[in-house]
């Protein structure tokens, strides 16, 4: 990502790398997979669903997205299965290990869980998060989140609200696909929003910068374009507006996301 | 000591758990329903769409066609990551494999 410094100056920036994910899971019965290795933090919905850049349409992280890490080392039970006709319960429970050995591979020692209703009629789904840091001030930091889709309309709402000792806020983002209409070209287009609001916790501003959160509360009003040249390309722009105590920013975005897959072994046809 | 009760727990629930895999019979997770007759194919391929829209198109399209086998891997993992039933993986891989 090259990014040019609030106060002015060159764009730039490394080239980051990450591993965010190596874990195996087993399939134990319907009802529950077991996961163990690296794996994406189960907390809200963000981090786990809508993190790949390929998938999500404001390429910017949300200002909560830090409240939580990333990824965790260790093992978690998760599944889904419906309770009912029209609902579906999932599930993750997870501890975690610290890991300090490689920047790549950092991890704190932590438990939690996450529990969602999805309602496939209505497709709407809501869940809840929960996390207790088993280190150092033993805190714990909970959240809510929702996703919507409407059947007739081509849209996609979520919304997320998270709280911890390191600071609390929401952010709440919609995109809507131009699918309707009879013109290939404008059927690709998306329009998406979010707005969002942090509220500092109770630790200091050095502190929460070094964390990757805002050092003072902070409001976010965020608009882009996206324009999808197939399903695993596309193009993304956005405008963006920072209000905070520490100064007002503008933010803007453009780029070109794909998603790419190659096969490690042959397979059947 | 409160970390040791909550690991002792989490042990016990896997073990409670991966036993009562053990006893039940197999899922055969990624494995696509046998089906009878066209008629019952074409159900099972709409009712697959919809799984699919209701579940995978909430964040993403269609990937692109891969053999059955891959797919097999591809909606194995993905009923991981985004915590879908047994049952909706399964109509999704048929209406993605047939």
């Amino acid at each position: 990502m090259f990014q040019r410094p609030p106060d002015g100056g060159p764009y730039g920036g490394p080239v980051s790398k990450n591993l965010d994910y190596a874990q195996v899971d087993y399939i134990a019965n319907p009802y529950l997979t077991v996961t163990v290795g690296r794996f994406l933090t189960p907390f809200g919905i963000f981090n786990e669903r809508l993190y790949p850049i390929w998938i999500r349409s404001l390429q910017q992280d949300p200002l909560i997205l830090p409240l939580s890490d990333e990824s965790s080392d260790g093992a978690m039970l998760r599944g889904g299965f419906p309770v009912n006709a029209k609902a579906n319960l999932t599930y993750a429970v997870y501890v975690s290990a610290i890991s300090t050995v490689h920047n790549n591979l950092q991890s704190e020692r932590n438990v939690g869980g996450r529990l969602g209703v999805y309602l496939p009629g209505s497709r709407l789904e809501v869940g809840a998060s929960w996390q207790k840091l088993l280190q150092d001030g033993r805190t714990n930091a909970f959240g809510f989140y929702s996703a919507w889709q409407p059947q007739r309309l081509p849209l996609n709402m979520h919304g997320e609200y998270a709280r911890s000792n390191q600071g609390s806020g929401y952010w709440v983002d919609g995109a809507y696909r131009l699918s309707q209409f009879r013109q290939k070209a404008v059927r690709r287009l998306e329009f998406a929003g979010r707005a969002e609001q942090f509220f500092s916790g109770q630790i200091g501003s050095d502190e929460a910068e070094a964390l990757g959160l805002p050092g003072a509360n902070t409001r976010e009003g965020e608009f882009g374009l996206n324009y999808y040249l197939h399903d695993g390309l596309k193009a993304v722009s956005s405008y963006g507006r920072e209000f905070s105590s520490n100064g007002n920013f503008n933010l803007w975005t453009f780029g070109i996301a794909y998603r790419f897959m190659v096969p490690l072994g042959r397979a059947e046809q | 000591m409160r970390l040791r009760i909550i690991v002792a727990s989490i042990s016990l629930a896997l073990i409670s758990v991966l036993c009562v895999a053990g006893d039940s019979p197999r899922s055969n997770s990624a494995t696509t329903p046998v089906v009878q007759n066209s008629a019952q194919a074409d159900a099972m391929r709409l009712e697959g769409e919809k799984r699919f829209h209701a579940n995978c198109g909430r964040c993403h399209a269609a990937p692109q066609k891969f053999p059955p086998r891959m797919m097999a891997t591809i909606v194995r993992h993905m009923r991981v990551r985004a915590t879908i039933t047994d049952e909706d993986m399964r109509l999704v891989l048929y209406y993605l494999t047939q």
